[in-house]
């Protein structure tokens, strides 16, 4: 170790403790000096208390009542180890320590934290540990909280023959720093020899963290604003709210046919407040494709001016943002028939040719329409008059606002297909999906569903009958119920096409189960074996036991597919407590009419 | 027999608590929501011959879609001394394309790997091995493992019956629970309560290799191995063995107390004592073997750590008698020897390389399609080599032209274009199936052959073989530490580089250079190989040469695995 001059810098020590230093210093492995820092810092902290003697760290671990927060990130087990055996020092010492796995953990818990120590290797070339990349991201996105008050240290494991080494360790001390954190020990570097250093590491955590907080800033009161004073107006379909997107993955899993994204919406100070079993409402714009398409079948001018929705806009921007241009409305053909003088679009428009106009408009568009049956000379005015407004779609939310109330999920099934010689894109879902550029907003306000609430109380029972997107809301009712700490028992009924692909939220069930938070996880993959199954032949193979947790006291709840799923599983409910209640239809009718007026038999299907 | 302890490390307490190697299994095949078996039970499956592990090309985007990781399963079958008729060949082949990823995966313990195989078809898997006379027992887990032995039946009768042997240490060290029957088979459950009167139940501390070689031929790299049979002849007739005891190739990085160690010839005996020299071996290290550090568990380390002497005479006594003094046995080489041989009773042996053990179609070789077709009329039988290739064996000269019209049709030779340097090269599985890859391996290796090709070529050295070897991390699987240049993965395009084993499997390497990518590797290599055309000594080999001049120093011992690595100029 080489000894910066300590007699040229303008130390306080005399020549002969300078000289002292600077020969001890020469000896000194870097390890030894990072431990040597760490002590004399210790020393020092202990110094400043009044009346603290130079032992000070078993008064000070007796006098402390703060947790210390071990958090690790660990590939092969060795930043596992010694977070372990710190945590088992700091018990022993009497500090109560809690040990977190970063996979586990609740980054948004990090503010929380008064002191914190991390533990973490290095893997690939450079990078995280696989479990701790959650966690990692985390700090570097756009969540990241303010540290302001959290102490901590970091002591990275790696391995000096890579080129990047302890790199992880690193970069997640420089960032503790930037978000504010309090770097109580310097971060140390191990080397795959880590034993000595994470002990000297270890011995010096426990001297600075269990010292109490200085007496000066001790407990500053804080006085929040209520938070009313804080919120702007609840945002409303008339005046939504910007939101951006903080997220857009794909969930469904390679060489799957189906394309449902998982968003995140940045809720923070938006006053979109919202509890489990809400939708949001979002206001979208039609895809420039299909605007392009209808100006170039109109034969008009983009830049025409028309009266919009309110005041004066360019055709363009109307047709692009305020007026539905993809669906044939029967009001809208009947209207445009009576320009187009056509007496075959008059004909459909018949009593008797209702299922005929069905199909016709079934895949087609105005764009379609227009080309069919031009009208010479009709003027962007008037075309526009025809139109009705872009209504909003409506999305369950798939995220608890009491779990985090910064951010809102959805699970967007994005609508394409092809028809009539074309792609075409659903409206809303593909905005989402494709149109929501970095800095851009999405307009959206909260479209709030009473009749589709988690019961008030926290020991009832749940069914959960969620296939496909229709799970979405699940997901909230779960984070709901975990952050109440609700011990009512759970249990969900997925199905989806393939179990590889489609299996929305996977992860999250999965851990949920091992929680113990879902009691029973149900799935049924349609595609996966030669006959067809889906969660309505779950629930009648489990028939016994869904009865008893109706017979229990039990709510159900049903989402999604309103066509078939939500019917097939009325049906099979019925049936199940026919057979299994030992009652006729009738009375089992009468059953489940008797649960849905009591409002423990929920839907909310689309 | 070893009873639980509280300081065992976890997977003794799961084989403790397993009902003999039942756990949740059943459970865990019950279980729709995850393709994943339950912790525990993935300790447990490896003795029934499978893997759970997940398509690694995968992970960080499935993380990020919220799914689980792509599980699937590595079935490992059980094939003593690597032998299958061609019936056998189409079940297994058929088996691969119902149920796996449509490959068939030669290991280099002379066995098949299926990949890719979903927690739904495991059963139905098994059963369908079982339809064709195999099983999977004990491919994986801590028992014995495959038994392998030479594999070139040139010495027809002296190698039937030391094939025979085979045979019988691998049924004799079989584990004995009903588990296997009742999972998979559809076996009764309950009746006689299950024992097991070799393992125990704690079984071994960790797994346990067995191999025979038949000198001058080492293509089993019998010093691998916990346990070597070194068969002694005279002419035909089959004397006995010399016993090698305590090799082993897995290392850890960064852990010096791991090394690599070669087995320690200690006596010799004859036919009839092989099973109980075996048995009480293996009882030696079930009573003895780390139970606690698992990562030296292994026999090489028992018995490192108790003394050559001391295992020598508990081994006398267990055995009631004393190992002879060994023989003497020279070997020549541990490669295979390609293409058309005759056998001393005049039939024929084809032996093909098969890359890195892989069965596939490829793009210039139909390798899956042209086996399937020979197997069709193939009226011998095939044997797996060690080094991952194949013998179609025992071909009547009147059915020649017709296998090598197949072979000529789906390319099943290379047509000529396969070097010395490939037929010699053997890299491990690696990504995407491996869960401990830390670099590619069996997905690299092809190409970077074709790079040291060209500098063989340029130096004249076209038809030399050296021993190659590559894993993805420094496990051993395509036993490295037996390379004359070998190569072990430390993170993605990285590798350490060793240097200076024999060619015969006889010395270990050595560390050369840490942590290096393909262009350091070149840089390094080029030179040395120019430098080998120009200085070498008549039939030396690479990796003796580079010890004479002093490249690198050798390897006497595996203990001494970690000393005086680098440049030893
Ligand atoms: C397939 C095969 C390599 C090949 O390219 O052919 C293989 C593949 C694996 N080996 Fe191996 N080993 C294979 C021969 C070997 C050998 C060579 C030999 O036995 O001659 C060794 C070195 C000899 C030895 O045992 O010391 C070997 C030493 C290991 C080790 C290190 C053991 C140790 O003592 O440290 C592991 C890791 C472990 O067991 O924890 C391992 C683990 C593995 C696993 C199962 C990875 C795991 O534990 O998750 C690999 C599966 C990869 C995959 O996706 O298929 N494999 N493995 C070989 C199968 C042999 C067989 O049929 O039984
Ligand atoms: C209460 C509620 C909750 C909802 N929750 C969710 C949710 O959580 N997740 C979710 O994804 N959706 C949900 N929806 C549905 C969502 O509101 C939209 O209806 C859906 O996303 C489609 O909207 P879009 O604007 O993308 O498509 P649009 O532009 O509205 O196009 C959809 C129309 O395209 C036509 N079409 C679609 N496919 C084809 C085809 N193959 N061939 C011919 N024509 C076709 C159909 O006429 C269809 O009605 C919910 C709806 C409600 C009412
Ligand atoms: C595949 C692989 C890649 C690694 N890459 C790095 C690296 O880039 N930088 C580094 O400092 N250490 C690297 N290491 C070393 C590990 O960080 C070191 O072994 C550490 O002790 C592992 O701790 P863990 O068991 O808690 O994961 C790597 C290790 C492996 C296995
Ligand atoms: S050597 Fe390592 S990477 Fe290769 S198969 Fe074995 S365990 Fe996997």
């Amino acid at each position: 170790m080489k000894a910066a001059q300590i007699r040229e810098h303008s130390s306080p020590l005399d020549a002969s403790q300078a000289a002292q230093l600077e020969s001890l210093v020469e000896s000194l492995s870097p390890m030894q000096a990072t431990w040597i820092s760490g002590y004399l810092a210790g020393l020092n902290a202990a110094l400043a208390e009044p009346g603290a003697v130079a032992d000070a760290a078993p008064a000070a671990a007796a006098g402390s009542s703060q947790t210390l927060t071990i958090l690790y990130g660990s590939q092969t087990g060795n930043a596992e180890g010694v977070a372990g055996s710190l945590r088992d020092a700091a018990q022993a010492g009497g500090i109560t320590a809690r040990l977190a796995d970063m996979a586990d953990y609740k980054p948004k818990d990090l503010k929380q934290e008064s002191n914190l120590v991390v533990v973490v290797s290095t893997h690939g070339e450079g990078e995280p540990p696989d479990d701790a990349e959650d966690f990692y991201e985390f700090l570097h996105g756009k969540k990241a909280p303010k540290l302001d008050g959290v102490r901590f240290s970091v002591l990275a494991l790696g391995d000096s023959s890579y080129e990047h080494f302890c790199e992880t360790g690193r970069v997640i001390d420089e960032r503790l720093a930037e978000l504010g954190g309090t770097r109580v020990i310097d971060r140390v570097d191990c080397d795959v020899d880590y034993d000595d250093a994470a002990e000297a590491w270890t011995a010096d955590v426990l001297a600075k963290f269990a010292a109490p907080e200085p007496a000066g800033d001790a407990h500053p009161t804080v006085t929040s604003l209520p938070t009313a004073a804080r919120t702007p107006q609840a945002p409303t379909r008339k005046n939504p709210h910007g939101a951006a997107i903080l997220a857009n993955t794909v969930l469904n899993g390679r060489g799957s046919d189906k394309e449902v994204r998982h968003i995140e919406l940045d809720t923070e100070d938006s006053g979109l407040i919202w509890t489990p079993g809400d939708s949001l409402g979002v206001v979208p714009s039609n895809p420039p494709a299909a605007v392009d398409a209808l100006l170039a079948a109109l034969q008009l001018d983009g830049d025409a001016r028309v009266t919009g929705v309110d005041g004066e806009v360019s055709l363009a921007h109307a047709l692009r943002h305020q007026y539905e241009i993809t669906t044939l409305t029967r009001p809208f053909v009947t209207q445009y028939a009576q320009l187009a003088e056509s007496g075959d679009l008059q004909n459909l428009l018949g009593d008797d040719q209702r299922d005929a106009f069905a199909d016709y408009v079934y895949g087609r568009d105005l764009t379609d329409l227009v080309r069919e049956y031009p009208v010479p000379g009709l003027s962007a005015s008037d075309f526009v008059r025809l139109l009705r407004k872009l209504p909003p779609r409506l999305y369950s939310i798939a995220s608890s606002h009491a779990a985090n109330p910064d951010e809102l999920h959805l699970t967007v099934a994005a609508v394409r297909y092809h028809s009539h010689g074309r792609d075409r894109l659903g409206v809303a879902s593909t905005h989402l999906a494709d149109r929501v550029g970095e800095d851009d907003t999405v307009p959206v306000y909260i479209d709030a569903n009473k009749s589709f609430k988690l019961p008030a109380d926290n020991d009832t029972p749940l069914i959960m009958i969620g296939p496909g997107t229709g799970v979405a809301p699940f997901r909230a009712f779960l984070q709901e119920r975990e952050e109440q700490g609700a011990g009512g028992d759970n249990w969900l009924f997925f199905g989806a096409p393939h179990f590889r692909t489609d299996f929305y939220y996977q992860t999250d069930w999965l851990r949920w189960r091992r929680d113990g938070l879902l009691s029973r996880l149900d799935v049924a993959f349609s595609r996966d074996q030669a006959d067809k199954v889906y969660v309505q032949h779950r629930l009648r193979e489990q028939a016994r036991d869904v009865y008893g947790w109706l017979e229990n006291g039990a709510n159900v709840y049903v989402c999604g597919d309103a066509d078939r799923m939500a019917r097939d599983v009325h049906d099979a409910l019925g049936d199940i407590i026919a057979e299994q209640g030992g009652m006729s239809a009738d009375a089992a009718a009468d059953y489940l009419k008797r649960l849905q007026k009591e409002k423990r038999y929920q839907r909310d299907v689309y | 027999m070893p009873e639980i302890q509280p300081d065992f490390n976890d997977v003794e307490h799961i084989k403790s608590r397993s009902n003999y190697l039942r756990g949740t299994i059943a459970e865990s095949l019950a279980d729709r929501a995850t393709g994943a078996v339950a912790d525990d039970d993935t300790q447990l499956t490896k003795f029934h011959g499978f893997y759970q592990q997940d398509d690694r090309d995968l992970r960080a985007e499935r993380k990020q879609q919220k799914l689980e990781p792509h599980y699937q399963f590595m079935v490992r079958l059980r094939l003593p001394g690597g032998v299958l008729t061609a019936s056998q060949w189409l079940a297994l082949d058929e088996i691969a394309r119902t149920y796996a990823n449509g490959t068939l995966r030669v290991t280099t313990r002379q066995t098949f790997q299926y990949h890719g195989v979903f927690k739904e078809h495991l059963k139905p898997l098994l059963q369908a091995v079982d339809a064709a006379g195999l099983d999977a027992k004990g491919g994986c887990g801590d028992v014995n493992r495959n038994v392998v032995a030479n594999t070139n039946p040139h010495r027809s009768r002296l190698h039937a019956e030391v094939h025979d042997w085979t045979h019988r240490v691998s049924e004799h060290l079989l584990w004995r629970s009903k588990a296997y029957e009742e999972l998979w088979l559809d076996g009764e459950s309950g009746g006689e309560p299950d024992h097991e009167p070799l393992y125990g139940s704690q079984y071994l501390p960790r797994k346990f290799k067995i191999a025979i070689a038949i000198p001058p031929e080492n293509d089993s790299d019998v010093y691998a191995n916990d346990l070597g049979f070194i068969a002694i002849a005279d002419g035909d007739e089959l004397l006995g063995f010399n016993v090698s005891v305590g090799g082993g190739m897995g290392a850890t990085y960064g852990d010096p107390a791991t090394y690599p160690r070669l087995g320690s010839v200690i006596g010799f005996c004859t036919p009839d004592q092989v099973l109980a020299v075996s048995e009480h071996v293996i009882g030696i290290q079930r009573d003895y073997g780390d139970r606690v550090n698992r990562k030296r568990a292994r026999f090489k380390y028992t018995l490192d750590d108790n003394g050559l002497d001391w295992f020598r005479d508990e081994l006398n006594n267990r055995l009631g008698f004393s190992l002879e003094a060994p023989r003497e046995a020279i070997f020549t080489g541990n490669g295979d020897r390609f293409g058309w041989t005759q056998g001393d009773d005049g039939r024929w042996h084809l032996t093909l390389l098969i890359e890195n053990g892989r069965i596939a179609d490829f793009e210039h070789q139909q390798l899956m399609t042209g086996l399937r077709e020979l197997a069709g009329v193939h009226r011998g039988e095939f044997r797996l080599t060690c080094n991952q290739n194949l013998i179609v064996a025992n071909v009547e000269e009147a059915d020649r032209p017709a296998v090598q019209t197949l072979v000529d049709q789906y390319n099943l030779d290379g047509g000529g274009s396969q070097t010395a340097l490939r037929q010699a090269a053997m890299a491990c599985v690696a990504f995407p199936t491996c869960g401990l890859a830390m670099a590619e391996s069996e997905r690299y290796l092809p190409g970077f052959i074709g790079k040291l090709d060209a500098v063989m070529a340029d130096a004249g050295l076209d038809d030399k073989a050296i021993v190659i070897r590559m894993t993805g991390c420094p496990n051993g699987c395509a036993r490295p530490y037996l390379g004359e240049i070998a190569f072990t993965g430390k993170a993605p395009g990285k590798y350490n580089l060793y240097l200076g084993a024999s060619f015969t499997g006889d010395r270990l390497n050595k560390l050369y250079r840490e942590n290096i990518g393909e262009d350091e590797i070149m840089a390094e290599l080029v030179p040395m190989i120019h430098r080998y055309a120009a200085e070498r000594e008549p039939g030396e080999h690479f990796g003796d040469f580079v010890v004479r001049v002093g490249i690198i120093h050798p390897t006497l011992e595996g203990r001494f695995f970690h000393e005086d690595v680098g440049d030893a100029a």
